[in-house]
């Protein structure tokens, strides 16, 4: 009995978590969408110096990320391949794998190391430091002034990344395809290309759009709950790329079931 | 004159309340930390809310400005009563507040200059060249002209409280609140704030709120004092009628004596776990 209970009070706080990132995320949406028609201000100012942190600081890591792991992604599938004498499907594996699902994930994973964690210690450090309270007091609403820019920056900025990342990705697999496959750098490049349609490449950017989303929320609000002293802060962190990681790959989980049934 | 005892201010019913709290309650989930706290601000006077650590005084102020929301009673100011409004209009009358907190809460990510524009730029339509010349104007008011360029985190400590009052003077308050004020400073820089706040409240006739339990430096600043004990007002009346009081916890307080029951370590365990526990504020804050 005490386990039901355990797991009905689970249930029931997961829900009222997921409830909270819904919250929060309509708030910033409203602020975005929404408020500038009503004579509020739109910060586009502090939005682009978000998206330079959270989008083109993170290239010069992402791409290193993406590159190696296009090679790997090559490797393994090379492995299985070549026993059945498809090696030259490498490139199709590649770019399927890469634009539909570890492009974006991989993006997000490093996204949330960089800017998840970011957002919670710097909301928190803010929370204890009484400025949030001071914004309020100001008439500033912390959602407008602090997470509407994040969400601006991160929904633009995750699918540029990921586009980025695939790239990096197909490059990283055409290294093996060169060496090993007897491919020229063009003709795999054309492969990947010819093997990708439309849909795939949406697909991965739509789920990189929620995912910046989701990243957002999910740093933000736990910047916002953070209680007091240096410690928790501390805790805001690991708990916002803990529950980060964990809300992407359900949120991953749910779009590629959409996809699945809406594509089938 | 006697000093009044729980109950409410309401002689000099010429001067006009500019705050007034009726049987205000706050409470945080179960536990309420306020019960009943009823009195009156008037125009242009200097009420400091003395209490000590867990008496409520912080958690009164928090809700007078609108961070926490009552669960009983009434706080009218302006006109509104901020138990019943809704967010948008309480973020109106904030527009006719400042408050100066207790760790001074500048952005650390601005320069002073920006931290003090920054209600300007949110709330006005003025021009950058005029808030220019305005927050130049409220930093030679707080004693710090010249530092608008310099980061919060290359202040002192009470130049950074200068600087918050700055940011909370920006937009022309008609009461400003502080928390603490000589909280974290030496007893130098802890003058200087005193004076600063007299000055204020001799250019500019504002109405002015403090929460303190320094003992020197309420009885400089204040016109009239409220003592706030376990979420009770214990008494309420100017600092000759604060300092004659024979009430006994005024003047234990007053007068520096430690709680008897601390000298028996159950009767001082029994204390912490009970009455003087401080309350769990929302997102784990300790503090009442």
């Amino acid at each position: 009995m005490e386990l039901v209970s355990q797991i009905g009070c689970g249930v029931t706080n997961g829900l009222a978590y997921v409830g909270s990132l819904a919250n929060l995320t309509g708030r910033a949406a409203w602020y975005t969408f929404v408020a500038p028609f009503r004579g509020k201000p739109l910060r586009l100012t502090r939005a682009f110096s978000q998206a330079m942190e959270c989008g083109v600081l993170a290239l010069p890591i992402l791409s290193l990320i993406t590159f190696f792991f296009g090679l790997i992604l090559a490797l393994q599938s090379a492995y299985e391949l070549r026993k059945f004498g498809a090696i030259d499907l490498v490139a199709t594996a590649v770019a399927v794998s890469m634009t539909r699902e570890l492009g974006p994930l991989i993006t997000a994973i490093v996204v949330i190391g960089r800017s998840g964690s970011a957002f919670a210690a710097e909301i928190g450090t803010m929370k204890v430091t009484e400025e949030i309270d001071a914004l309020e007091t100001m008439a500033i609403s912390p959602v407008s002034f602090l997470v509407a820019p994040k969400f601006i920056a991160m929904v633009v900025m995750l699918p540029c990344l990921t586009i980025w990342a695939n790239t990096m990705g197909i490059l990283g697999g055409g290294v093996f395809g060169v060496l090993q496959a007897d491919f020229t750098i063009g003709r795999y490049v054309r492969t990947s290309i010819d093997a990708l349609i439309l849909r795939d490449i949406i697909t991965g950017l739509v789920k990189s759009m929620m995912f910046g989303a989701t990243i957002t929320a999910v740093g933000c609000l736990e910047g916002l709950n953070t209680g007091a002293g240096a410690e928790e802060v501390g805790k805001s962190t690991t708990r916002a790329v803990v529950m980060s990681i964990f809300m992407v790959v359900l949120v991953d989980l749910v779009f590629t079931m959409l996809f699945f049934f809406l594509e089938g | 004159m006697a000093i009044r005892e729980l109950e409410m201010d309401r002689d000099n019913s010429d001067s006009e309340a500019m705050v007034s709290l009726r049987d205000l309650r706050v409470s945080y989930g179960d536990r309420e930390i306020l019960h009943g706290i009823s009195f009156d601000v008037k125009r242009g006077e200097t009420m400091v809310i003395l209490g000590g650590s867990g008496s409520g005084k912080s958690t009164l102020l928090r809700t007078l400005v609108g961070l926490e929301r009552p669960s009983a009673g009434e706080i009218w100011l302006r006109g509104k009563n901020l138990a019943t409004i809704s967010d948008d209009e309480m973020d109106e009358i904030r527009k006719h507040i400042g408050m100066s907190f207790q760790g001074s809460a500048l952005f650390g990510s601005m320069t002073v200059g920006d931290n003090v524009a920054l209600p300007l730029r949110e709330h006005t339509k003025l021009e950058d060249s005029t808030i220019e010349i305005m927050l130049r104007l409220k930093l030679e008011q707080v004693g710090l002209a010249g530092f608008e360029y310099y980061m919060p985190s290359q202040l002192s400590g009470g130049m950074m409280k200068r600087a918050a009052v700055a940011r909370a003077l920006a937009m022309d308050p008609e009461i400003l609140f502080f928390d603490e004020p000589s909280a974290g400073l030496d007893p130098i820089i802890a003058a200087g704030i005193d004076q600063l706040i007299l000055e204020m409240k001799k250019a500019f006739r504002m109405t002015i709120i403090v929460v303190t339990h320094e003992l020197a430096s309420a009885f400089l600043i204040a016109d009239r004092m409220v003592l706030i004990d376990k979420g009770n007002v214990v008494a309420i009346g100017t600092t000759e009628e604060m300092r004659d009081s024979n009430q006994p916890r005024v003047r234990q307080f007053l007068d520096r004596v430690a709680e008897p029951e601390v000298s028996r370590e159950l009767d001082y365990l029994q204390m912490l776990t009970e009455d003087r526990r401080p309350a769990k504020m929302p997102g784990g804050k300790g503090r009442a």
